[in-house]
């Protein structure tokens, strides 16, 4: 039988500390290793789950854009009356798709990774930023697609428009990081909360000036346009199209000033504060939820 | 004198809610009906006890009286509602087997992931690399999908990449059930090796036979409460007082074959 004797003496050095890792955004970064591993893990699989694989990542948005095209463009005809309407509609589609893809998949993360949840004591908060970034990293091929076009329709990299591609990405991060954290928790405890994320989907895409041009906004409201630049999202499309769209017209210094609202720089840095705001909110509302998680997922 | 304690708990209760519905369409029937929503249910009642570093624990009890609810709590995945749970050093262990593993992703390419789950880096995934793998004798299987992994070799991987993490306390929860002779007898060697090096060990099992070579101590939890807290034979004689005494000493002789003698 065993005795004392069996167990040497091992001095650890380390404090008697509560096993449960610190959760929160910040503690994420602090598992970077962990997130890259999981961000790579989740684009591979998509790799090898079929042979053409990573392709499917974009022939949703591509037939999406054929379609806003067609019926928007051709049917509707605002081909005629937008300025290169069909860039107008593709640097939205990016921003909007990026953010779409960061709720949905978001919202799974946590369910879908069950089993790594259920193993150690990681923060959880790490699943829907997985699930942002692996959205963000398919931005970057449509990115090139967009290049390549405005590109040929007269576009040239200026400045300002840069500071204006960083600040719709910044924006859309973050709302959608946001998001992703609300709902990721949410679907734990109620299974269909992904069906009210497809709602906010529709919602969203067309919420945005993407298929329609923002002046369209500004007309029909009159010039009142307050709540709907209370939306983040106009912001991020509006200074997405700023950075990629505007060059692509046939006066893009007459476009920046009639088809942009005036203030577009303040307005960005307002829906980016208040991104924030939603996102500290989401966080608080993840802390709450997360000690729960684990316990509910079986 | 340094602290020699390597786990605490105090009066550590957890209360589960037993929910009957997770969709709104089902909550709203069963309103309707006037039916109850949630139950709750103790799943471990108060339970109290300190191990010293070193120590090996075989934690025991009938299925369901909330053996794994204290693991989950001693490595940080639950909280307790109440009570308060302390732990020095690295933990490492298996309270599920296959938790964690990716089927479309290759063996190779788990074994990294899990290991950064239980807190190794990249560099020492690397440098452990080849012994795990052989120790979880999966060959050539290594570059294909766990998918395609009988659950004999998702157990292996599993205990593998836990074995080789510098904890110093290991958690194994009944992972040893899968598994055949060999390997269980492979995995009771390795797990008397890291209790020789000074690991405080909570190993949970059924088996009288692997317990009596494995621990120092046995806890035994009875719905939820510590019912014993003791010296090993002790605790194994307490696991069967109702039993009438043929019939105890009958299955335990039975599972000493199983088990006792592979070691
Ligand atoms: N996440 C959970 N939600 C609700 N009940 C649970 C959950 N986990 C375990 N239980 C219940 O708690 C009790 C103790 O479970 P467990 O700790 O797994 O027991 P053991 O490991 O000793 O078999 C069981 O009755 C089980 O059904
Ligand atoms: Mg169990």
């Amino acid at each position: 039988m065993a005795t004392e004797a069996a167990a040497p003496d091992r001095i650890v050095h380390a404090p008697l500390n509560p096993p449960w890792s610190q959760q929160g955004l910040l503690e994420v970064f602090r598992h970077r290793y962990i997130l890259t591993l999981l961000v790579r893990r989740e684009i591979s699989a998509r790799y090898q789950s079929s042979v053409l694989g990573l392709m499917w990542s974009y022939v949703n948005p591509l037939t999406q854009f054929f379609i806003y095209y067609f019926v928007m463009g051709i049917l509707f005809g605002r081909a005629n009356r937008v300025d290169a309407f069909a860039i107008h509609v593709f640097t939205g589609l990016i921003i909007v798709h990026f953010f779409t893809e960061t709720m949905n998949a978001g919202t799974r993360s946590i369910v879908r990774n069950k089993s790594l949840v259920q193993k150690m004591a990681v923060p959880r908060e790490m699943f829907p930023v997985a699930s942002m970034l692996v959205s963000l990293f398919h931005v970057g091929p449509q990115l090139v697609i967009l290049l390549l076009a405005t590109t040929l329709a007269g576009w040239r990299p200026d400045p300002i428009g840069m500071v204006y591609a960083v600040l719709a990405l910044l924006i859309s991060m973050t709302i959608g990081t946001a998001m992703a954290l609300l709902f990721s928790a949410a679907n734990v405890f109620l299974r269909d909360v992904g069906n009210a994320v497809s709602i906010l989907t529709n919602f969203v895409r067309f919420g945005v000036p993407m298929v329609y041009p923002f002046t369209l906004v500004a007309a029909r409201f009159r010039g009142h346009t307050n709540l709907y630049l209370l939306n983040p999202m106009v912001e991020a499309v509006l200074a997405f199209q700023r950075a990629f769209w505007v060059g692509a017209t046939s006066n893009p210094a007459r476009t920046a000033v009639v088809d942009m609202p005036p203030n577009l720089f303040w307005l960005c840095i307002r829906a980016l504060l208040i991104s924030l705001a939603i996102l500290v909110f989401a966080q608080s509302t993840f802390s709450r939820l997360e000690r729960r998680i684990p316990e509910r997922l079986l | 004198m340094t602290d020699k304690r390597s786990i605490v708990v105090r009066h550590v209760s957890k209360t589960f809610t037993l929910r009957y519905h997770r969709t709104i369409k089902q909550m709203s029937i069963a309103m309707l009906r006037q039916q109850e929503l949630s139950d709750s249910f103790l799943a471990v009642d108060d339970v109290s006890f300190t191990v010293r570093q070193g120590e090996s624990i075989g934690l025991m009890g009938l299925n369901g009286s909330g053996k794994s609810t204290l693991l989950k709590m001693i490595n940080g995945i639950m909280r307790p509602d109440s009570g308060k749970v302390l732990t020095r050093g690295r933990t490492a262990g298996l309270i599920a087997t296959g938790a964690g593993f990716h089927p479309q992703l290759t063996g190779r390419d788990n074994v990294y992931l899990n290991a950064a789950i239980l807190g190794m880096s990249e560099a020492e995934t690397r440098r452990k690399f080849d012994s795990i793998v052989e120790f979880a004798e999966i060959g050539k299987f290594l570059d294909s999908p766990v998918g395609h992994y009988s659950s004999g070799m998702f157990a292996r991987l599993g205990f593998a990449v836990a074995i080789h993490v510098d904890a110093d306390i290991f958690l194994s929860d009944e992972v040893l059930a899968v598994g055949d002779r060999p390997f269980k007898r492979k995995c009771l060697a390795k797990l008397q090796e890291i209790r020789e090096s000074g690991t405080t060990i909570f190993y949970v099992s059924h088996s009288a036979g692997s317990v009596r070579s494995m621990c120092d101590r046995v806890l035994v939890l009875e719905k939820g409460r510590l019912g014993f807290d003791g010296p090993v034979d002790e605790g194994i004689r307490y696991l069967h007082y109702d039993d009438d005494a043929e019939n105890a000493l009958d299955a335990e002789a039975e599972m000493d074959e199983e088990l006792g003698a592979d070691i």
